[in-house]
């Protein structure tokens, strides 16, 4: 691999990119002064907020769903399309083009489902300097009852259609942003594709509510007490719109140039975007949330983990996961691991004793200070020991060796043990463990070679009737 | 039952005590509260738990605080320990639940448990909401408690909540014992024991003020009641027994305490010595430093390892400005009329390993004030003589109980915190207390059958 310096420079379905982080269309993108501040932040590129059919907004627009203290965690907006005038944007489009000439300007467009309206935005957009287009057909509230937005990518031939209609006229690449209020995403992602789309963006937002006033019983956002579905985005929901650029992606016949979408705040997101195969990627909450600076950490973040991982390219990377990713029935069935707890570093909180018997498979103990092992003792027979047990407060003098302030090695009965031979290898301790590296997930030599279900199937070792059970469990 | 009684009105808190022992851990807000909840690991049969003396179910009272379940929370924290708000404020929580939290093995800081307790409590208080627990359905029994401190008031709401009358006797015109006579004011002030106190008595709970019981006394209360508790904690002050102790400006650290608590006092002289390295001399000795005293000594005549105060509590008391000399006897008070000074001499160990004076040592302090706080003696006395005429057991002073029920050598008399343990912490008289209050429900339930 070669020494050279990694570079963040990128072509995107033929658009030569400074680097892969675009602004998503949003309240970010509304107007040029912005978009001017952003790229001067660092930013490569930016999706205007879409423009096209007339809308008025209502007031609020915004909610969230907070989480352990942290804001933000997912975020809600019933905000309509661009309400500025389509010739105010398109201007300021031009002005930012011509003082960001390297910077990627894409045109968000949506307009009504006619052939000839598309034809004229289309031209419009182009003429004002547009990168490329975007075509919004993932909008899912209020737009959408107009018959745009994701009333568009939820129905293919649809999008076909658009799609079709808009290469009729583009000169730029036409990219599709899709809905993931679908049931499968490779569907309207075909279809854009038959179109003639030149790239896609995915996901667009998830029809959601927030949450509900447990005074007022109004749902969030509030308008006038009263609201409406909004679309889903920030952290939240960032593993739905990984799986969905994974599933377009690995199929033929949807798969394109894809700019990645869905929860994206810092440079471990990007990377993880382009390892499914997206080319580039738009962010928006984390934005709205801390503002165009956080684009510096992308840059450098991603730059350092490329030189360490020897990538000199997006493209070097880009897509190395799909492979990875597989149908479950072609996993590997013998492969077998089980939870090793570290008693070092154990605290002896006992969350994984307290997970593994209600959630899981009741194969971690207390027992290591029991004569032997000793599978029987439930956790309400251990709080039943603890409620009974008399604690006093130590005086230093009186109760040298007493509990005292707490030692910095956890006592022997607090750190819980493992049952390898009934361990499932499920993963739920280490997850709910709070200490880094304190159970990990050892691969035990069964001596057994690799073999799935599918081919466990094919062999005919499978019980009658199990097949069928298993695709309708899928 | 919600028989309302105000204590508080009782009492005038001057404005300048409060000033001067301002919060020494000043109560969370909602917006700290909340992260600070998040943060708790919510352990299986936590730590906390266990070493909290009442058994309080620390993360549940914590996650509910994170839910914003707050009344929950504070009915959680009551239903352990009756007094829940003064031991959120005047525990030594270092060496209990936040010296036991994991976080000391994980990032180092502990979950601030006293200050979310104090947050669920205080929340409660404000809200105006009741004591939310009833008292139990009449079982036409009653029990008398002689003293009404921690641990007679923890037994008090066991009984009530189980039906039980409960009359308590105190000396003092207050509730509350030493939770309200004797916390250092900047932890716990007097006013908010006798707050908590307040709501306890919503359970019903017939008090008998500056009642003394003498042995006549006993005995007619052994009769009248179906049971008799025991929680008349500790007495007098030790003396020196040294020249000089009878002259004015010679106290001792409980009687400064209670007197700047309940208004009494409200100014020190320059300079005070404080006898003894306890934690009540530590609060005697801030307390002298709050109340305008520039110049406190705290004398001990063994070293710093040995002194029975909490580490945390010497470095506090440092950071007052307390000095302390060691390896120091007094062996006289001298003064015209009022106290003028103290004589020292060092101490060495001897060949043996006994600890005596070095000749030609001695010294003195020039003082105004000298605060003994040498551990107070036992008051059973009342009980009767030790041996066959005592009503209950005794060992050097110190009621004998079951550690578990809290019943003494006579089944019908049960007894609980100081007198029993030689001298703890108020949440140790509070667990006492709770364990003889279900030990007597259960002893005169067992008595009721075999009638």
């Amino acid at each position: 691999m070669s020494k050279s310096k990694p570079t963040l420079e990128t072509t995107f379905c033929g658009i030569p990119c400074l680097n892969p982080f675009w602004l998503a269309s949003a309240p970010p993108t509304n107007c040029g002064e912005q978009i001017m501040r952003a790229f001067d932040a660092g930013w490569g590129g930016a999706v205007w907020k879409t423009i096209g059919a007339p809308i008025t907004n209502v007031s609020s627009r915004y909610s969230s769903i907070d989480w352990d203290g942290r804001r933000m965690m997912g975020f809600n907006n019933i905000e309509l399309i661009s309400d500025r005038p389509t010739e105010v944007n398109l201007q300021e489009i031009a002005e930012v083009k011509r003082r960001y000439p390297k910077h990627v300007v894409i045109a968000s467009l949506m307009v009504e489902s006619k052939r000839d309206t598309w034809h004229d935005m289309v031209q419009r957009a182009e003429d004002a300097g547009a990168d490329g287009l975007e075509l919004n057909f993932g909008c899912p509230h209020g737009m959408s009852e107009r018959g745009m937005g994701s009333a568009v990518g939820q129905v293919p031939e649809y999008c076909e259609q658009i799609t079709g209609w808009v290469k009729e006229k583009a000169r730029t690449p036409v990219i599709v942003k899709m809905t993931p209020n679908i049931s499968d995403i490779r569907l309207p992602a075909q279809a854009a594709k038959r179109g003639g789309a030149d790239a896609l963006s995915a996901i667009n937002t998830i029809n959601s509510i927030t949450g509900i006033d447990l005074d007022t019983f109004q749902p969030s956002p509030n308008v006038d007490g009263r609201s409406s579905h909004g679309g889903y985005c920030g952290p939240a929901v960032k593993p739905i719109a990984l799986n969905m650029v994974q599933q377009i992606q690995a199929d033929p016949a949807s798969a394109l140039p894809l700019s990645g979408i869905g929860g994206i705040g810092g440079w471990r997101d990007v990377a993880e975007f382009i390892l499914l195969g997206c080319g580039t990627v738009q962010v928006c909450t984390a934005v709205m949330h801390y503002g165009y600076r956080i684009v510096e950490d992308m840059q450098d973040g991603l730059l350092a983990w490329m030189a360490e991982k020897g990538f000199a390219t997006i493209d070097d990377f880009r897509g190395l996961s799909l492979p990875n990713v597989r149908e479950w029935k072609q996993l590997n069935l013998n492969y077998q691991i089980v939870a090793r707890i570290h008693e070092d570093l154990c605290i002896g909180c006992q969350l994984c004793y307290t997970a593994c018997w209600d959630g899981a498979h009741q194969c971690i103990h207390l027992d290591r200070t029991s004569p032997g092992p000793d599978t029987t003792r439930t956790p309400a027979m251990i709080e039943a020991e603890a409620a009974r047990r008399i604690s006093t407060t130590p005086i230093p003098k009186l109760d040298a060796g007493g509990v005292g302030r707490s030692s910095a090695v956890t006592p022997l009965e607090r750190i819980p043990r493992v049952d390898e031979d009934h361990c499932v290898g499920c993963n739920l301790c280490s997850l709910v463990c709070p200490v880094e590296n304190c159970i990990t997930m050892e691969r035990v030599d069964n001596g057994l070679a690799f073999e799935s279900w599918e081919e466990r199937t094919a062999k005919g070792l499978v019980p009658p009737g199990a097949e069928e059970v298993m695709s309708t469990n899928t | 039952m919600s028989e309302r009684t105000s204590f508080r009105e009782h009492v005038t808190t001057h404005p300048e005590v409060v000033e001067r022992f301002g919060d020494l851990h000043p109560p969370f807000d909602r917006q700290a509260a909340v992260p600070e909840a998040n943060r708790c690991l919510y352990c299986f049969d936590a730590p906390c738990t266990t070493a909290c003396p009442t058994h309080i179910d620390v993360p549940r009272f914590i996650k509910k605080i994170a839910s914003g379940n707050l009344a929950g929370s504070a009915r959680t924290i009551l239903d352990a320990n009756i007094l829940g708000a003064s031991c959120a404020r005047a525990c030594p929580v270092e060496v209990l639940c936040e010296g036991a939290c994991v976080m000391h093995r994980y990032n180092k800081q502990p979950i601030q448990i006293a200050r979310l307790q104090r947050f669920a409590m205080d929340s409660l208080h404000e809200s105006g909401a009741p004591l939310p627990f009833e008292p139990g359905a009449e079982t036409g029994l009653s029990v008398a408690l002689i003293g009404a401190g921690p641990a007679s008031l923890a037994c008090a709401a066991e009984l009530r909540r189980r039906g039980i009358r409960a009359h308590l006797y105190d000396a003092r015109p207050l509730p509350g014992g030493l939770n309200t006579y004797g916390v250092a004011e900047y932890k716990l002030p007097l006013v908010e024991s006798l707050r908590e106190i307040e709501m306890l008595a919503q359970l019903g709970v017939d008090f008998h003020f500056e009642t003394v019981i003498d042995a006549a006394a006993l005995a007619e209360l052994e009769r009248k009641h179906d049971a008799v508790f025991l929680g008349i904690g500790l007495g007098a002050i030790h003396r020196l027994g040294i020249a000089g102790e009878e002259l004015s400006g010679v106290t001792n650290a409980l009687d400064l305490i209670a007197g700047y608590k309940s208004g009494a006092l409200t100014t020190v002289p320059e300079r005070v010595v404080v006898v003894g390295a306890g934690n009540t001399a530590i609060d005697a000795a801030i307390a002298a430093v709050r109340l305008g005293s520039t110049d406190v000594h705290i004398v001990y005549r063994r070293g710093p390892e040995q002194m029975s105060a909490f580490s945390f509590e010497y470095e506090h008391a440092r950071d007052e400005g307390v000095k302390f000399l060691w390896h120091v006897l007094p062996i006289r008070i001298y003064g015209d009329r009022a106290v003028e000074g103290i004589e020292l001499t060092k101490l060495v160990t001897a060949g043996d390993g006994s600890i005596v004076p070095q000749a030609g040592s001695e010294f003195s302090l020039e003082t105004d004030l000298v605060v003994l706080s040498i551990g107070q003696g036992t008051h059973a006395g009342f009980l009767g003589d030790s041996g066959k005429n005592a009503k209950v057991e005794l060992e050097r002073g110190r009621i004998l109980i079951d550690r578990a029920t809290g019943q003494t050598s006579n089944p019908k008399f049960f007894a609980g915190g100081d007198c029993t343990n030689g001298g703890r912490e108020v949440v140790d008289a509070v667990a006492d207390g709770k364990r003889a209050g279900i030990g007597i429900a259960a002893w005169l339930e067992v008595q009721h059958v075999q009638v």
